[in-house]
């Protein structure tokens, strides 16, 4: 395989490669359907995948930021206290079937795990991590990664893209050397000459200019909006926590056996907690400030300080809200001018 | 075959690419005082004397002080870092893990992360006057300071210290006050709000910012070092600014909720800073660019 | 726009002119064909209100939230399980009889229930609170054997991520420091751990046995399809059976947490 070219990689060929990781242990991660559900859930048999899903519920961020993680654990007291560090090792693993913008998000969670010191665990998973992009077919009402500079086969921060061929099978784009190695298990495989024929993709109207956004932020700092646009909000974690970019974690210690560990687990800065002191004072006591601090740290404060974005317009904030709050719309109206 | 991949990339047992940024060193604590109700001071002293040795910090930096099984809690380091070989935190039991460090004793070992944040930028003061204004728990971050500047005295024209508690039992650092009182090289006013004197009270009766008022001290050639209780802060700042000091001669720091200390739990987030890294030391310019969110 | 609806906005709109009530909490046209509680503030906002079988989400929960409260003397759409809620909030002294104008929308037009006990009036004309499929699947796991149910639940749970979506959706769960917020003592692990998933889910089935108004918003809202009003349902079921009381009905309060000397259990003596 050489990186840079399509080949062509008909399911059975794929059904193969699936078998071979099962076969050797490696974990694959992909949109599985639950009842009514998709969510991205393991995955030993291609027949398990839910290719014809717009997108599973949840994000491929728990293959390198888990819910929840060891961060150090701790045995005795006094002198005979004794620190271990977790293995930065972590399982191999391959995620299969994510969309092309939810792979644009692993670059914006590495911006935020390594800006300013290495952060081992991390940095372990995802240089253990392969992704396997699917391009997409069709979009919802809920897209919007045209908008913040993605698209429906974009390949930022995919090993291998795959595209829909019309007739079945996939264009299978080898973009770096981890899709190399991912795609060589298939042993030879044919070039993809001018003539295949790709399923067309799906045209996503861009809902608003990224670029007007930092401004637009700023200068509705002080508007009444956020306090109106967030009367529905329940304040629970979920946008976050199905976000492919965002990071926010909580430390926890947990004892245990005469000793104990020390864990990092996921948070949202949309809980009322999350601010909070001991002594009571929460400096973002309402809701619209919660909602502003979201909004303003994806568009202005984030792109300011790492001139890159903190969202990639997957929508799956919007479809698991249970109260349909929606950043495509509300982006749309701010850069209006409403 | 799939095992190229899987060996390709797993790492067979190699060491960490990076320290675990998360491991704290190992502290104990050498001795407890009881500042006032509630508020302790530690002085801590590294189990590992080559790292206690070897640590260096800037003044105004904090550090997250942990005891293993119950989490971690930010405080400044409240010692100056012209005085080698410990380090010193003052807090208030309030939460749970203040709790579990205020039922520590000495010889106790405590976890510390540091020294983490941005720094009062003291060595560029040379020739200045420093007017300390500090209220109630919120002495300790500047007090590192003060014996900085104490310890390079030298260095500064004159040096102010107004302080007020709510009472006179409330007020932190006793014996240190009375030593800086001592010195004829320190201008100190110490205040305790109405009500909270003793009959046996000597130093002024009023609100810091009122007393700040009265005391005057002169803006040319001088920065102001603000902490204490948001209200103290928010009457203390026009005072100032009456008495002619720029958004850019007014310092503070800022005490926001941490987890990681390290830029990347993104609790301390308020607007674009993170105090963790860009603060907690802020100048009054730079704090009226953020929403008054801490 | 149907029948109903535009006596809905009517009666909106005029509720509203006569500054009988500060806001209408109905629900709206949402994304994805779905429906979002709207807000409504101004007579000519009353358009926006929107009434069909797509509207499910329990409105009683936003009755309580600070923001809320704020705007003033609300009137709500209330479908069957708001009205339980609306009953059951005041028995718990979360609302006061009269806080709340309850607006039922049927094809005869919009009833205005003024008070709690124009409430329970038309409740007692509705039928049993649990839905079918709620009654099948819990008899589909009353079937299993332990090892069985411990799996399906292990199962659904794996895939919790704690993120609370079915407290906050929960009318009942109002409080303003949740038990999962106590760290002194944690009681219940924050992590999304297997225990702290599983106790979390537990605790909460547990605080609502007795109180729970069979809604299924919790479920709808969970972005894990998990069905977690299945464990609070069977509680509230289970207290129902054991202690004749029902949530949302003029039974005895807070049957789990209510002591009376004729108890027949002496540990509490």
């Amino acid at each position: 395989m050489i990186i840079g070219e399509r080949y062509q990689l008909a399911p059975k060929t794929l059904e193969a490669i699936f078998a071979a990781l099962a076969r050797d242990g490696v974990r694959v991660l992909a949109p599985r359907r639950v009842d009514q559900h998709v969510a991205l859930l393991p995955v030993k048999s291609l027949a398990e995948v839910a290719l014809d899903a717009v997108q599973a519920s949840g994000s491929a961020k728990a293959a390198v930021f888990p819910p929840v993680e060891q961060l150090l654990s701790f045995t005795g007291s006094g002198q005979d206290l004794r620190l271990q560090d977790p293995e930065p090792t972590a399982p191999p693993t391959v995620v299969f079937g994510i969309r092309p913008c939810e792979a644009r998000a692993f670059k914006s969670l590495q911006l935020v795990f390594d800006w300013d010191s290495p952060d081992t665990l991390f940095d372990a998973h995802l240089a253990m991590t392969t992704v396997v992009s699917l391009g997409c077919t069709q979009a919802d009402e809920a897209c919007f990664c045209t908008s913040v500079g993605g698209g429906p086969r974009d390949t930022q921060g995919s090993d291998l893209l795959l595209q829909p061929l019309q007739g079945g099978g996939f264009a299978a784009d080898v973009l770096t050397a981890k899709g190399q190695a991912l795609l060589g298990l298939a042993g030879e495989l044919l070039p993809l000459g001018p003539e295949g024929m790709l399923e067309p993709a799906p045209e996503v109207e861009p809902a608003f200019d990224a670029a007007r956004l930092p401004e637009a932020l700023e200068a509705a700092f002080d508007s009444p909006v956020w306090g109106e646009e967030s009367l529905r909000c329940l304040g629970c974690g979920t946008c976050a926590f199905v976000c492919p970019t965002c990071s926010c974690f909580d430390i926890q210690d947990e004892k245990r056996d005469g000793g104990g560990r020390r864990l990092r687990c996921w948070d949202s800065c949309g809980l009322h907690q999350f601010t909070l002191h001991a002594s009571g004072h929460n400096p973002r006591e309402t809701q619209g400030q919660r909602w502003r601090q979201r909004v303003s740290h994806k568009f202005l404060y984030f792109p300011e300080r790492f001139s890159a974005a903190a969202c990639v317009g997957c929508g799956k904030c919007a479809r698991a809200c249970p109260a349909d709050m929606s950043l495509k719309e509300f982006l749309r109206a701010l850069t209006r001018g409403r | 075959m799939a095992s190229n991949l899987v060996s390709s990339t797993r790492s067979q047992g190699r060491p960490p690419l990076a320290p675990n940024v998360f491991r704290p060193q190992l502290v104990r604590v050498a001795t407890v005082t009881a500042e006032a109700p509630g508020i302790r001071t530690f002085r801590l002293e590294f189990l590992d004397p080559a790292e206690g040795q070897a640590f260096r910090f800037r003044t105004g930096q904090f550090g997250l002080y942990g005891v293993f099984g119950e989490g971690e809690s930010t405080f400044c380091i409240a010692s100056s870092p012209t005085r080698t070989g410990y380090i010193e935190c003052t807090f208030r039991e309030v939460g749970r893990v203040t709790t579990a460090l205020a039922a520590c004793e000495e010889g106790d070992v405590i976890g510390f992360r540091g020294p983490y944040g941005n720094a009062f930028p003291l060595e560029s003061w040379a020739g200045k006057s420093l007017v300390f204004v500090a209220g109630g728990i919120a002495l300790p971050p500047l007090r590192s300071v003060i014996w900085n500047a104490l310890d390079w005295r030298d260095r500064f024209a004159g040096v102010t210290i107004v302080y007020g508690a709510r009472s006179v039992a409330d007020l932190v650092y006793k014996r240190e006050l009375e030593q800086w009182a001592a010195r004829g090289d320190v201008k100190l006013v110490v205040t305790v709000d109405p009500g909270g004197e003793t009959p046996d009270w000597k130093g002024e009766v009023g609100f810091v910012p009122h007393v700040l008022e009265k005391l005057a001290p002169k803006s040319a050639d001088t920065v102001a070092l603000v902490c204490g209780p948001p209200i103290m802060i928010k009457l203390s700042l026009p005072v100032l600014a009456k008495l002619g000091f720029g958004d850019e001669a007014v310092y503070t720091t800022l005490e926001n909720r941490m987890k990681c200390g390290l830029g990347k739990c993104g609790r301390c987030n308020t607007g674009r800073s993170f105090v963790c890294k860009d603060g907690p030391v802020y100048t009054l310019a730079q704090l009226r660019h953020l929403p008054a969110e801490y | 726009m149907s029948v109903r609806e535009s006596d809905l906005r009517a009666t909106a709109a005029r509720l509203l002119e006569t500054g009988s009530v500060a806001v209408v909490i109905g629900y709206g046209a949402g994304t994805l064909g779905r429906r979002r509680p709207v807000f409504v503030r101004a007579p000519a906002q009353a358009g926006e209100l929107v009434f069909d079988d797509e509207c499910h989400q329990n409105l009683a929960t936003y009755l309580l939230k600070p923001e809320i409260r704020r705007l003033g003397r609300p009137a709500v759409v209330a479908i069957p399980s708001v009205l339980r809620s609306l009953v059951q909030l005041a028995t718990e002294r979360q609302l006061k009889d009269g806080d709340v104008l309850a607006l039922v929308v049927g094809d005869d037009g919009v009833r205005e229930l003024a008070d709690l006990a124009a409430v329970r009036q038309h409740l007692a004309g509705l039928p049993g609170s649990l839905h079918p499929a709620a009654k099948t699947e819990i008899a589909r796991l009353s079937a299993m054997t332990a090892a069985e149910r411990r799996a399906f639940w292990s199962d659904e749970l794996s895939r919790c991520i704690k993120c609370y979506a079915c407290r906050a959706a929960c009318p009942m769960c109002y409080c303003e420091r949740c038990t999962t917020e106590c760290n002194r003592p944690q009681w219940i692990p924050v992590a999304s751990h297997g225990l702290g998933t599983l106790e979390y889910h537990l605790m909460r089935a547990m605080h609502l046995a007795g109180r729970c108004v069979e809604c299924a918003t919790c479920s709808r809202a969970c972005p894990a399809g998990i069905p977690v009003h299945l464990l609070a349902v069977f509680a509230e079921e289970s207290v129902r059976r054991q202690f004749g009381a029902e949530a949302g009905a003029a039974g005895p309060a807070y049957a789990l947490s209510s002591f009376r000397p004729e108890d027949q259990e002496g540990f509490i003596r």
